[in-house]
C-alpha cells in the first residue's frame, strides 16, 4: 500500500506508526544529525549575511551620485574627492565586449551538442569533458593564457603584420585582449546554460516542425531558438556576473593602475572596479582614510554582480516553470 | 513544393552544420591552446636552456676569430642588427669589457650558479650567507633564487585550511537542504547559498584583509596579521558554494524511491539520508570535494590579499604564506619579458594548470560513473 502512496504519504505514514510504538524513546542520532546539518546551513546563511551586512552598513553612507559619476580627480585614495566612473566604464565595456565574443560561440556549441551530435558518441563526450574542464581552470591561468596567446602571439603578430615600423599598438595589454580572455573563461557557463534550456524543449515541437516540411536549420532557427531565449539570457547574465568581478584574468591583459582619460579604442588599457578594489586595499598610503572609499567601491561592485545574479535566478526559475507546463 | 524547398536549402544546411560543428570544437581547441601557449613560455626552463649565472665562462680576446656571428651575438647579448653595425674593434672592446666585469663580480661563489636549473628549482641549496641548505624563493635579488617548494607548500597549506573549514559545512548543508529540510526552507536556502558564489573573489579578499584578519588576530593572538589561517577561511567561503551545489545535485539525483523504501521500512528521515542516500551519492560527494580542491588551489585574489605573501617554508597555519597563484599575480606584471623569472612564473602556471586539469578530469569521470549508476545504464 505504501509503495503506491505519494511521496508525502510515504514520509508521514511510517512516522505516525513509529510514534505509537516507541513514544518513550527519543531518536538521538536523528536529532543530532538534523541539528548539526541544519546548523551548518544556518552558518552559511549567517556568513553571507555578515559579509553583506558589513559591506552595506559601512559602504552605503559614502555612495553618492557624485561618487559614481566623476573620475579620480586629484587623490584616488580620498573618499571626498575620488570617483569611480572610469572603473564602472571600464568594467562595463569589457563585459559588453566579452558578451559579444562569448555568446555566439557558446550558443553554437550548445546547438551542436544538443541538435546535431549523437548523444553517446565519443566525440561528444570529449567536447563535453573539455567544457567541464574549462569551467574548472583557475582564473589566473586564463590570465597567463591571455598574456601568452592574445597579447604576445596575436597582438604582436598583428603589429608585425600591419605596423612594420616596430610600433606597439596591439601587442600590449588592452581592452580587447581582456575581453577576449574573459570570453574564453566564461565560455563553459554559456554552453552549459544554453544546453540546459535546449534540452528542456519538448522533442515533439521539433518533430512537428520537421513533419511540416521545415528543414533542420529552419527548425532550429524558427522553433528551437526562440524557445531557448530565456535560457540563453540566463547563461549570458551568469557569464557577465562572473566576469564582472574577476580580476586575475585581466591583471596582465588590460587593467591599468591609473589612467587620466577613459579608454578611447580597443587597444587602450582601462581601469576596472575589481582591480581598483585590489589597489585601494593593498596600495593605500593611509588605510583608515581609504576605508570608506573602499567600502563604497565594494558596495557598487556587489550591487552590480548581485543584481545580475538575482535577475538570472528569476529568469531561470520562470523558464523552468514554463518548461514544466509544456511537458 | 516542400521537396523543392528542401533541395534548395541543402547546401546552406550543409554549410551551417559544418560551421556549427567547427565552432563547437573551440572548447577543445582552447584547452589545447592553453597548454601550448603557457607551456611554450616555460619550455626554455624545462629544458634547462636559460642561464641566469652572473659569471659566465669568458672567452679570451685572441680567440675571437674562431667565434661564429651567432656565438658572438649569444656571448655578448647582441641583436642581429647591433652585431651587423659593429666593426671588429668595437667587438674587441666589448669582449675586454666583459672579461673585466666578470672579474669584478666573481667574489661571490653563487654568482657562477645558473639558478634556473631543475636542481635549484626543486632541491635546497646552501647559498652564501646561509649555514644550511635552504629552499628559497627570492626572484628579485642580486642572485635570483627560484626554488618553487615554498610556493607549493604555501598553496597546499592554504588549500588544506580551506577544505577543512569548508567541506564539512558544505556537505552537512547539502544533506540538510536536499534531504531533511521542509520544501519551503529548501526553496529559500538553496538560492541564498548559491548567492555566496556570486560574491567576487576580490570582495572576499577585501573582507578577509580588512575585517576578518583583525578579528582572527584578536582571537588567536597571532604574530602576523595576515596568515594562512585567515586566507584559508576566506578561501573556504568561496569553496563552500562549489562543494555545496555539486553535492546537493548528486544527493538530489538519487531516486526518490530509495528514500521512500527506507522510510517504509521504518527508518527515520535522518537514517534514510545518512545511510541510504549518502552512500548512493558518494561518487558525487567525492567529485564535489575534488572540484572544491581545484577551486581552492587556483583561487588568486583572496590569497594574494589575505595570506601575507611571505615565501617561507613552514607548515604552521599562523605564519604568513605565499601561494603559487599569488606569486604569479604579484610578479608577472613586473618581470622582463623572456627573462628566467618570467619563464619560471609560466612554469608554475603550467604546474597549476596540470593539477587542476587532473582534478577536473577525475571529478568528471567520477560524476559520469555516478550518472551511469543511477540511471542504470551500463
Amino acid at each position: 500500500m505504501i509503495s503506491t502512496a505519494t511521496a508525502t504519504h510515504a514520509a508521514n505514514l511510517p512516522r505516525h506508526g513509529r510514534r505509537r510504538f516507541r513514544a518513550a524513546r527519543i531518536d538521538w542520532a536523528s536529532l543530532v544529525g538534523t541539528g548539526v546539518t541544519g546548523f551548518a546551513t544556518l552558518l552559511i546563511v549567517t556568513i553571507l549575511a555578515v559579509i553583506l551586512g558589513n559591506i552595506v552598513i559601512n559602504g552605503l553612507p559614502y555612495v553618492s551620485w557624485r561618487f559614481v559619476s566623476t573620475g579620480t580627480a586629484t587623490d584616488m585614495f580620498d573618499v571626498n574627492k575620488a570617483g569611480i566612473l572610469p572603473m564602472i566604464f571600464g568594467t562595463t565595456a569589457r563585459v559588453i565586449l566579452m558578451t559579444l565574443f562569448v555568446l555566439p560561440m557558446g550558443v553554437l556549441t550548445a546547438i551542436y551538442l544538443t541538435e546535431y551530435a549523437r548523444i553517446h558518441s565519443p566525440f561528444t563526450r570529449i567536447i563535453r569533458s573539455a567544457v567541464n574542464n574549462l569551467a574548472g581552470v583557475p582564473s589566473i591561468v586564463f590570465g597567463l593564457f591571455g598574456a601568452g596567446f592574445f597579447v604576445r602571439f596575436i597582438g604582436h603578430g598583428m603589429d608585425s603584420a600591419f605596423h612594420s615600423g616596430g610600433a606597439t599598438v596591439w601587442g600590449q595589454p588592452a581592452l580587447l585582449w581582456a575581453s577576449a580572455t574573459l570570453a574564453v573563461m566564461t565560455l563553459p557557463v554559456v554552453i552549459i546554460a544554453t544546453e540546459e534550456s535546449l534540452r528542456a524543449i519538448p522533442q515533439g515541437l521539433r518533430e512537428a516542425s520537421l513533419a511540416l516540411g521545415a528543414t533542420k536549420l529552419e527548425t532550429i532557427i524558427k522553433i528551437v531558438l526562440p524557445q531557448a531565449v530565456p535560457g540563453i539570457m540566463t547563461g549570458a547574465i551568469l557569464a557577465i556576473s562572473r566576469a564582472a568581478g574577476e580580476v586575475a584574468p585581466i591583471l596582465f591583459t588590460g587593467a591599468a593602475y591609473y589612467m587620466r582619460d577613459l579608454p578611447k579604442s580597443l587597444h587602450d588599457q582601462f581601469m576596472d572596479l575589481g582591480y581598483h578594489i585590489f589597489i585601494l586595499s593593498t596600495q593605500s598610503p593611509n588605510v583608515d582614510k581609504t576605508r570608506p572609499l573602499l567600502y563604497a567601491t565594494v558596495l557598487v561592485l556587489l550591487c552590480l554582480t548581485f543584481m545580475l545574479n538575482i535577475v538570472a535566478i528569476f529568469v531561470r526559475a520562470n523558464m523552468r516553470k514554463k518548461m514544466r507546463m509544456l511537458h | 513544393m516542400g521537396l523543392r524547398r528542401g533541395h534548395r536549402a541543402k547546401p546552406i544546411e550543409w554549410l551551417a552544420e559544418k560551421l556549427i560543428f567547427v565552432v563547437s570544437l573551440s572548447a577543445i581547441l582552447i584547452v589545447f591552446l592553453i597548454f601550448i601557449f603557457i607551456g611554450r613560455e616555460a619550455l626554455p626552463v624545462v629544458f634547462g636552456q636559460m642561464n641566469t649565472a652572473l659569471v659566465q665562462k669568458t672567452i679570451p680576446v685572441d680567440q675571437m676569430d674562431k667565434l661564429s656571428p651567432a656565438q658572438f651575438q649569444d656571448y655578448l647579448g647582441l641583436t642581429k642588427e647591433q652585431f651587423a653595425s659593429m666593426d671588429r674593434d668595437t667587438l674587441k672592446t666589448l669582449m675586454e669589457l666583459k672579461i673585466e666585469s666578470t672579474k669584478e663580480s666573481s667574489t661571490d661563489k653563487d654568482a657562477s650558479v645558473n639558478t634556473a636549473q631543475w636542481r635549484y628549482l626543486l632541491s635546497p641549496h646552501r647559498w652564501t650567507g646561509y649555514d644550511a641548505p635552504k629552499y628559497i624563493w627570492q626572484p628579485v635579488s642580486n642572485i635570483p633564487k627560484y626554488n618553487i617548494i615554498p610556493l607549493i607548500i604555501g598553496s597546499l597549506k592554504v588549500t588544506i585550511v580551506a577544505l577543512i573549514f569548508a567541506v564539512p559545512i558544505a556537505l552537512a548543508a547539502a544533506i540538510y537542504v536536499s534531504q531533511l529540510a521542509r520544501p519551503r526552507v529548501r526553496e529559500f536556502a538553496k538560492p541564498i547559498i548559491e548567492l555566496l558564489a556570486g560574491i567576487p573573489s576580490v570582495v572576499l579578499g577585501f573582507f578577509a584583509l580588512i575585517v576578518m584578519a583583525t578579528v582572527l588576530q584578536h582571537i588567536f593572538r597571532t604574530q602576523s596579521r595576515l596568515n594562512a589561517l585567515c586566507a584559508g577561511i576566506a578561501l573556504g567561503f568561496s569553496v563552500i558554494p562549489v562543494v555545496f551545489s555539486i553535492a546537493e545535485d548528486a544527493l538530489t539525483s538519487v531516486p526518490r524511491s530509495y528514500v521512500q523504501a527506507a522510510l517504509a521500512l521504518g527508518a527515520s528521515k535522518w537514517k534514510a539520508a545518512s545511510q541510504v542516500v549518502l552512500p548512493a551519492a558518494i561518487p558525487g560527494v567525492f567529485a564535489a570535494v575534488a572540484l572544491g580542491f581545484g577551486r581552492a588551489v587556483g583561487e588568486t585574489m583572496i590569497v594574494l590579499m589575505a595570506s601575507g605573501n611571505a615565501s617561507i617554508v613552514s607548515w604552521h597555519f599562523f605564519d604568513s604564506t605565499r601561494t603559487i597563484t599569488a606569486t604569479i599575480a604579484a610578479e608577472l606584471g613586473e618581470v622582463v619579458f623572456g627573462s628566467a623569472h618570467y619563464r619560471v612564473l609560466f612554469l608554475i602556471g603550467v604546474l597549476l594548470f596540470a593539477v587542476t586539469f587532473l582534478t577536473n578530469m577525475t571529478a568528471d569521470i567520477v560524476m559520469n560513473r555516478l550518472k551511469i549508476r543511477i540511471e542504470g545504464k551500463r
